[in-house]
């Protein structure tokens, strides 16, 4: 069944029903480093799922066919490979180690039989492809069953090979590896609508690739100042426009988001749109900036929108609109009391991000205490859900979860002294058609889907 | 490294009330809510910490730029906030001890903003950011003093040790009551001469402030004198 666009009310609505599908990942109390999840990203046509972690491994998870001899499946996702995308690095010049964690995963829209992803570390970006084999040729002539080579003076008849069918083998292989070309850390990759330029973007830079050519990438955005005393905003995140070609998005730490456009001059240090919204006097502290950095910013599906994500809030912009956001949602406002403390603990500088469903009606974005938040746009309903292995019975629903900030605290509410703030719920990711969410929380990977799927 | 929250059992609620009171500490001058709390107190606080983020953060052997950044924006705005203090004389009258980070806005407030520049400058000659410089930071004693302890800070005994924090051994003893000897031998190497004070000294001691211009020069020559171990640059744009 292909299902609808998510559209309805996430909010305990009459439409959608957030069930419990799958978990992925050990149950252990003490989770291993390497094992944390890093990134979580879905292929364009959802069937699958690719999560990296701090370990440099990438786990792609496969949608498995809907059998109707095992109605349960329902469409469930197993792992379909497993590789070590990136290893740590020595960087012996600058005598600093570079880390493995896999920061972010893009998949290539498909355009053959194999599958092709973008993988990256703090340094370096891999092209990866992923293919299958399935069948085996048997009856070599210069070659024996088990590859010993043979006497070739001792050969009377040639034959011709036969593919005989084998168990199905996931191979990824690197097909390019474009490094060298980032001084500071790389905080996002987006691959262009044209399918073969892409961009990587550093805190301080933004380079355009092809994805035939290694050797070389163009610097489009520096925003490195001559004298380094001066700087006082990085970049935090970028993105191309799902459909044209020509424009990218990045965003500041400054809560600022510039656009760019291509075709106007080969360097786009001047913006094309300037997206800011003023400050609020009255909630104005020490802490301003640090909790209006943007951490994540996403197109629309429709390319008519995009989101960004800061500390406390998720904001959704209209392209032609820069003055100011046409949408606010607040993710955990309770926590704007609590900024010393989580400025002390460094949990301010937490970079969440969010996502789209497929129809652009519902965003996501995670939170801490292994909570996640939904907003529907358009009954302006919204809720909070927890990942965790206490709600973790076969389809069973999920129960909104509440907080409470101040006051006396209501049964199942959660009091805000009480959250977990190393639970915290960085990477999701919606399914790009049907109602099937993925959320990361720590070494955990949790498989939503709706009720009706 | 994970560390996990310190979950309040539901008995302790009525004696963590005052956890949940909103923290007006640190909010800014004009603020409403800051009326009855010390300002110079809290800022100061919070200008200790963040100086602590920022050590720490350029102690790493390639910092977080982005950490880096948004830590010194948040200095210098504190650092604007308190310059009204500047004017104070050597031996403020509050109750707390001043520590040395009076005595440094108090004469140095320019040289502090010329180290900050400075700091972020010195990024620019390693694109790329430098292997460790020698640790200014003694990691023995645990806690490094700065003002008194605002009471909302009871929250901080929740969250527990941080996931993202610097420090070794968390920070209680941020807020305990200042003691000039520990903070100096934390903070600022202690290599300049006159600068032994014993763990008794109150509140009230005079730093002359030749020795803060020299704890900065030190400070200052120690990160530079990393320079000396850097190789060129490597490739990349």
């Amino acid at each position: 069944m292909a299902g609808a666009g998510g559209g309805g009310c996430p909010a305990g609505g009459n439409d959608l029903q957030w069930c419990f599908s799958q978990v992925k990942g050990a149950v252990d109390e003490d989770v291993a480093e390497a094992d944390v999840i890093s990134t979580v990203e879905f292929s364009h046509s959802g069937d699958l799922l690719a999560t990296g972690d701090k370990g440099g491994r990438v786990v792609i998870f496969q949608r498995e066919q809907e059998n109707k001899s095992r109605p349960h499946s329902r469409g469930e996702y197993n792992v379909y490979s497993t590789f070590q995308s990136h290893e740590p690095e020595f960087d012996y010049l600058k005598s600093l180690e570079i880390e493995e964690k896999i920061n972010k995963i893009r998949w290539l829209p498909q355009q053959g039989a194999a599958r092709f992803l973008l993988s990256t570390n703090d340094k370096t970006i891999k092209l990866w492809k992923i293919s299958e084999r399935d069948k085996r040729a048997e009856g070599y002539n210069l070659k024996d069953e088990d590859g010993r080579l043979r006497d070739p003076l001792r050969i009377t008849a040639l034959r011709v090979p036969i593919l005989k069918p084998m168990d199905l083998m996931v191979e990824a292989s690197p097909r390019r590896i474009f490094a060298n070309a980032h001084t500071y850390h790389i905080n996002s990759i987006s691959v262009n609508s044209d399918h073969e330029t892409y961009l990587s973007a550093d805190d301080l830079r933004i380079n355009l690739w092809h994805l035939e050519i290694t050797d070389r990438s163009f610097n489009i955005v520096d925003i490195k100042p001559a004298n380094m005393e001066e700087l006082t905003e990085v970049i935090t995140a970028a993105e191309f426009h799902p459909h044209q070609c020509n424009v990218l998005v990045y965003s500041s730490s400054k809560g600022t988001i510039r656009l760019c456009d291509m075709r106007s001059s080969a360097l786009c240090d001047r913006h094309s749109k300037f997206f800011e919204e003023p400050e609020d006097p009255s909630s104005r502290s020490f802490f301003s900036e640090i909790i209006s950095s943007v951490s994540d910013v996403k197109f629309s599906h429709s390319g008519r929108y995009m989101m960004t994500r800061d500390y406390l809030s998720v904001k959704v912009w209209d392209l032609n609109m820069e003055s100011r956001p046409v949408e606010t949602h607040q993710v955990h406002e309770y926590l704007r009391s609590k900024l010393c403390s989580l400025y002390e603990n460094d949990c301010i500088f937490d970079k969440f991000e969010c996502c789209w469903n497929g129809s652009d009606s519902a965003i996501m974005t995670g939170s801490y205490n292994n909570f996640f938040r939904m907003f529907d746009r358009t009954t302006w309903r919204d809720v909070t859900l927890e990942a965790s292995r206490e709600n973790s019975k076969p389809r069973a629903s999920l129960k909104p979860r509440r907080v409470c900030a101040g006051g006396k605290r209501k049964k199942d509410e959660v009091s805000v002294d009480s959250l977990d703030f190393s639970k915290k719920i960085l990477h999701t990711a919606w399914h790009p058609v049907e109602n099937i969410i993925a959320v990361a929380a720590t070494n955990n990977l949790y498989i939503f889907q709706d009720k009706a799927n | 490294m994970l560390s996990k929250g310190l979950k309040r059992k539901q008995e302790e609620e009525e004696e963590g009330k005052e956890a949940l009171a909103v923290d007006t500490w640190w909010l800014g001058p004009g603020h409403p809510a800051v009326a009855h709390a010390p300002p110079a107190v809290a800022s100061r606080s919070l200008f200790d910490l963040s100086v602590l983020k920022l050590h720490h953060s350029l102690q790493q052997s390639e910092p977080d730029l982005q950490h880096l950044v948004l830590v010194v924006n948040t200095l210098r705005r504190i650092q604007a906030c308190m310059a009204p203090t500047a004017a104070l004389p050597p031996m403020p009258s509050l109750p707390t001890a001043p520590g040395i980070a009076d005595n440094l806005l108090a004469s140095s407030d320019a040289s502090l903003s010329a180290s900050m520049a400075s700091l972020l400058e010195d990024l620019s000659h390693i694109e790329g950011l430098s292997q460790a410089p020698q640790p200014l930071v003694d990691e023995g004693p645990p806690g490094h003093p700065t003002g008194g302890a605002p009471p909302s800070l009871g929250a901080l005994d929740l969250l527990g040790p941080a996931t993202g924090c610097l420090l070794v051994d968390g920070l209680e003893g941020l807020f305990e009551d200042t003691d000039t000897s520990m903070y100096d031998s934390e903070l600022w190497a202690p290599a300049s001469e006159g600068h032994k004070s014993s763990p008794e000294d109150g509140p009230g001691k005079e730093e002359a402030p030749e020795l803060d211009e020299a704890e900065l020069d030190y400070l200052m020559d120690v990160l530079v004198g990393t320079q000396a171990l850097e190789r060129p640059p490597g490739p990349g744009c």
